[in-house]
């Protein structure tokens, strides 16, 4: 065991202290808030200096009154189309807009004018302006007044709660569980391929290196191996950490120093200012009460067991195909050589990938999302993904026992391969040699 | 005491015999060779010394024992693909070597001084591998092969990738661990290394031993009765039943050297009486095999046996 620890340390120390580990563990997460910053400032930026675009009229049929907003100023002119599209063409205004005599069940031929093509969404809005003061009319036909109009808009958001077993009452929130269950699975994804990898590389030097002779002379090649996992996995740990702590505190210093809360607020908050409208202000209380409840929801999850099912299946799934890719670097000479080898070892984890989109994060408890949380190859991503929807003791139980097994099984597999394929030079290494390395006698 | 004894140790890979039923003695203190052609079995017995494969039957005693895991602490190898991590530190690279033979860290330190010191290159502790020489890397791994102290040190081809000035240091070095008590298997196929180094020789071919022995024993029992003679005057004849020229070469005007091969029994003093009535003799010697000779004339003769063999079962 001392010796496998003194692997270990070395593997560590001498990864930690590298400048190119120091440098993506500091640029990575500078990297996440910078992006954010930067599109933050770009949207501020914009919105700043966003000039409401201006929308000539021509309405023939008398029957609106446009409101200028923040995003259009209307001018309505009192001359002919014909003459207006040529006065238009002279100014450098957005569209112009022509409405004809219409009868209000049948609102047709209006037109826009532009000089460019609009985006669907700026067509979107103005149209939405037309149908909603048409609608308004309409009502005001069935003898509606305002008031009534208001108090017709209604907003309804179904809150969700989880009956037990035993009858206890949880609120629960699919969204927050959706992203939670989307970026651990992902988180796991990414840490597998990216140290596994790094144990290939390691292994593929030390035999190409030749040192790997003199090591073996010293310790088993199994200590080697391990050894080696284990150190890579905890500069892949202390990384993580670095980075989701530098991650957090840079993210929210970005958005403290722009003084944003979530987009969305911002925007409610843009459109009351410049409405004053009682309904909107009804409408983002709603909001924000929605955003508290779900801050709430998310500190009501069972965060302690999340974390540490993550953890768990976090290191679980390295090991698991760290050990396969220790095997892989053992029999290859070259990252090109190895090519051959990574796809079939990493296409489980590729299934337990897209079955988080696919199966877990739609339907978390159906039996497809049983089997990929079950089965050890796909279970880190997978399980880690349905967590937070709350999976029953037994079936996590299986699943962790399953992952402990299924390491086992591999590291016994990748280790007899491993010791002879690190002695190994020169040799064409196809599936039928690894076969034949598995079976040799010690 | 011997250092090291083999019995029977066979080794079967899937396709061919690595080992068949080898044996070998090594007694305590000596440099032994461990000579054969390649692909002979040699790498294939010294690993399973170091423990890195098991032999599938016979046993191997060290220094009386059966072989365990914690003998890889009294030996010390050197294999013939040398290597080392190429981005650490010469300090840390064998201060890690030297911890994973199990000395303490505090131990390893001493020693590793000691050993710059003795190269004089005591200023490369913070040189990266990668930045020294073919040369330079060879004499840290020697220093990584022998820091703790082994009192088994097998050095595969040690001298290959060595100037000759680096290759004297590094064998006056080899004799002072012997002195010190260590024995030393050395394998290799430069005759003239085993020629003026070892005290035992072994002789491995197509996976078997065929020779083994003390190097001078093994050179007495391959004495030919041949005679290498400098004379004046080339004409002589010797009774055909009790010599054989072999060859004879002109050195200079009148001067001539002459291979003579006596009939058993025949000692040198007899040919000397022979030759002085008929000939003006100007050196004589009795003609050694080298055990490049040895080597060869073995490793063919074998190779013959084998052919002789594959034709009889065609």
């Amino acid at each position: 065991m001392n010796k496998v620890w003194l692997i270990m340390q070395r593997e560590f120390l001498n990864r930690v202290q590298k400048k190119s580990f120091l440098i993506t563990t500091i640029l990575v997460p500078l990297i996440f808030p910078a992006v954010i910053g930067v599109l933050v400032y770009i949207m501020k930026k914009e919105a700043e200096s966003a000039k409401a675009d201006t929308v000539q009229v021509v309405d023939e049929s008398g029957k609106f009154v446009f409101e200028n907003s923040k995003r259009y100023t209307f001018v309505p002119l009192s001359m002919p189309l014909e003459q207006a599209k040529k006065a238009y063409n002279e100014t450098k205004d957005f569209a112009l807009l022509y409405i004809p005599p219409f009868d209000l069940s049948k609102p047709e031929g209006m037109m826009i004018y532009t000089k460019e093509n609009p985006s669907i969404e700026k067509v979107g809005n103005l149209e939405s302006i037309l149908e909603d003061r048409i609608r308004d009319l309409k009502l005001e036909t069935y003898k509606i007044d305002q008031e009534t109009l208001k108090s017709l808009k209604v907003s309804v958001s179904l809150k969700q709660i989880n009956l037990s077993d035993t009858g206890e009452e949880k609120s629960s929130n699919s969204q927050i569980l959706y992203f939670l269950g989307f970026g651990l699975g992902i988180l796991i994804y990414m840490f597998v391929l990216i140290y596994g990898i790094q144990i290939m590389q390691g292994v593929i030097d030390e035999k190409t290196s030749k040192i790997v002779e003199v090591i073996v002379s010293s310790v088993k090649p199994f200590q080697l191996m391990l050894g080696k996992i284990i150190g890579i996995a905890s500069v892949g740990l202390l990384q993580f950490t670095i980075w989701i702590i530098l991650i957090t505190a840079l993210s929210t210093g970005v958005l403290g120093y722009f003084g944003l809360k979530m987009p969305q607020q911002q925007a409610m908050e843009e459109v009351a200012k410049s409405m004053d409208n009682q309904e909107i202000k009804v409408a983002m209380e709603q909001q924000s009460s929605k955003a508290t409840e779900l801050f709430n929801n998310f500190f009501q999850l069972p965060l302690g067991k999340i974390a540490f099912v993550f953890v768990f299946y976090f290191l679980g799934g390295y090991l698991l195909y760290g050990a396969l890719f220790a095997a892989v670097g053992s029999a290859v000479e070259s990252m090109q050589e190895s090519q051959q080898f990574q796809f079939p070892i990493t296409l489980p984890l590729l299934i337990g990938y897209f079955g988080l989109f696919m199966f877990i994060l739609r339907d978390p408890h159906g039996s497809v999302s049983f089997w990929l949380s079950v089965i050890p190859f796909t279970s880190p991503v997978a399980m880690v993904g349905r967590i937070g929807s709350g999976v029953p003791d037994w079936q996590l139980g299986l699943s962790m026992a399953l992952l402990i097994g299924g390491f086992l099984f591999t590291t016994w597999i990748a280790g007899r391969i491993y010791r002879v394929g690190i002695l190994m030079t020169g040799t064409k290494v196809s599936w039928k040699v690894l076969i034949k390395w598995f079976l040799m006698k010690a | 005491m011997n250092a090291l004894i083999a019995k029977d140790v066979t080794k079967i890979y899937s396709e061919h015999t690595a080992l068949d039923h080898v044996s070998i003695t090594i007694p305590e203190q000596t440099i032994f060779g461990l000579l054969g052609p390649n692909g002979a079995g040699k790498t294939t017995l010294i690993r399973i010394i170091n423990q890195i494969i098991n032999a599938d039957s016979g046993e191997v005693l060290i220094f009386g024992e059966k072989l365990r895991p914690n003998h890889i602490e009294i030996i010390g190898y050197l294999p013939e693909e040398r290597g080392l991590y190429k981005k650490m530190k010469v300090g840390d690279q064998l201060l890690y070597l030297a911890q994973l033979k199990g000395l303490s860290r505090h131990d390893a330190m001493a020693r590793i001084k000691v050993w710059l010191e003795k190269f004089e290159i005591k200023d490369w502790w913070h040189k990266k591998v990668e930045d020294l020489s073919k040369g330079m890397a060879q004499k840290v791994q020697f220093i990584s092969t022998v820091l703790h102290e082994p009192k088994l040190i097998i050095l595969d081809e040690p001298f290959s990738g060595f100037d000759p000035v680096n290759a004297q240091l590094i064998t006056e070095k080899i004799l002072e661990l012997k002195a010190n008590g260590s024995t030393i298997i050395f394998s290799t196929h430069r005759m003239e290394t085993v020629e003026s180094l070892c005290d035992h020789i072994a002789l491995v071919n197509k996976s078997k031993k065929i020779l083994e022995g003390p190097k001078k024993q093994v050179k007495e029992s391959y004495r030919s009765n041949t005679f290498l003679i400098e004379h004046r005057g080339n004409h002589f004849t010797l009774p055909a039943e009790k010599y054989e020229i072999k060859e004879q070469t002109k050195i200079e005007e009148d001067l001539f050297s002459t291979t003579i091969k006596a009939a058993e029994g025949i000692k040198g003093n007899q040919v000397i009486r022979d030759l002085i009535d008929i000939t003006e003799l100007y050196s004589f010697q009795e003609k050694l095999p080298t055990m490049a000779d040895i080597f060869i004339g073995l490793v063919k003769a074998d190779g013959d046996e084998a052919l002789r063999k594959h034709l009889q079962e065609v």
